[in-house]
């Protein structure tokens, strides 16, 4: 039977739940930055392959259906106790990206991590956000920290408007990461202004 | 010939994977009932399991222990180490029961210029 969710917000609600994302190619230190800014779990989540072909084979096949246990980075910043901020690390792998819809549902933004050497594996997820309009800025993850080019040309190869902000940041270190995550909640709050103007 | 022991501890070790396929801590349920819930919204419990009720399943009596403070369902999958579709078929079902509630979480942060502010100011000084 369905039903509706609550929307009484006096009693469980009260708590508010800020969501980010962390997204980018796989070992670029997106578990490194969640770790050093926040206490992470693993989370694991049990989901079928492919929920698209739900509507044309609702009848049969269920049972054909692959399912798969994808795991996740999941941390936790309980900025007060009415007001705590989750980070999800976004799988990696194109084939899983049929979960972000869910992750991304409500988010506030989104960190997009980049490798200079392998700057075509933040494509996919700067594509995303950029079509769903969730607002992101791109950490590009300083190892050893050396950074090999400007965050302009950056900017430019990753073909970025303006205003997405591009942040040189050591994933290894609290105050890098911290830095990274108050750079997209103020993006956000410009993002917001924007939008009034507009 | 030697039987094989049905419990033998070579076999059950962590690359074995699970030994209980999900499924299996859902009675056999393998989606949950009514809406989608996000992995934010917020579980409470509102009354005890009736002693007449239908057997619960120990994850979901660990729930309704976890959910006095009501407690968003992201946290319960990592608290009980389960997968999140499995988390949602439980909860789901204790909904049912009338014996949890369920908080649409609030997506906040988008249309808040306040709490974005308050995010701000929290998240510097951590």
């Amino acid at each position: 039977m369905a039903y509706d969710v609550s929307d009484d917000e006096s009693a469980a609600g009260s708590v508010i739940a800020i969501k980010i994302l962390v997204a980018g190619g796989f070992g670029v230190g997106k578990t490194t930055l969640i770790g050093s800014v926040s206490e992470i779990r693993p989370l694991r989540t049990e989901e079928t392959l492919s929920e698209r072909s739900e509507l044309v084979d609702s009848l049969y096949g269920v049972e054909q259906k692959s399912t798969t246990t994808v795991a996740m980075d999941f941390g936790r910043i309980t900025i007060r106790s009415d007001l705590v901020v989750y980070l999800f690390g976004t799988p990696g792998q194109e084939r899983f990206w049929f979960m972000w819809d869910d992750l991304a549902y409500g988010a506030l933004g989104a960190v997009v991590m980049a490798d200079e050497r392998r700057l075509a594996d933040c494509f996919p997820p700067v594509d995303y956000f950029e079509a769903k309009g969730i607002p992101f800025v791109v950490a590009v993850n300083c190892f050893d920290g050396v950074q090999r080019h400007s965050l302009e040309s950056i900017t430019e190869a990753l073909n970025l408007a303006n205003k997405v902000p591009v942040i040189a940041c050591d994933a290894r270190r609290l105050e890098s990461s911290r830095d990274v995550l108050v750079a997209l909640a103020q993006h956000a709050i410009a993002r917001h202004h924007d939008r009034r103007a507009a | 010939m030697t039987a094989v022991q049905p419990f033998d501890p070579e076999w059950l070790d962590q690359d074995a994977g699970p030994v209980v396929r999900p499924y299996g801590l859902t009675g056999g349920l393998t989606r949950p009932s009514g809406q989608r819930f996000d992995l934010l919204d917020m579980v409470g419990v509102v009354r005890r399991a009736a002693h007449d009720m239908p057997q619960l399943a120990p994850e979901q009596a660990e729930v309704l222990q976890r959910c006095h403070i009501p407690a968003p369902l992201v946290d319960l999958a990592a608290d009980l180490d389960l997968p999140v579709g499995v988390i949602r078929i439980l909860v789901s079902d204790l909904r049912e029961r009338g014996l949890v509630t369920i908080h649409r979480a609030q997506p906040a942060g988008v249309g808040d210029l306040k709490i974005l502010q308050e995010v701000v100011d929290g998240l510097r000084r951590i």
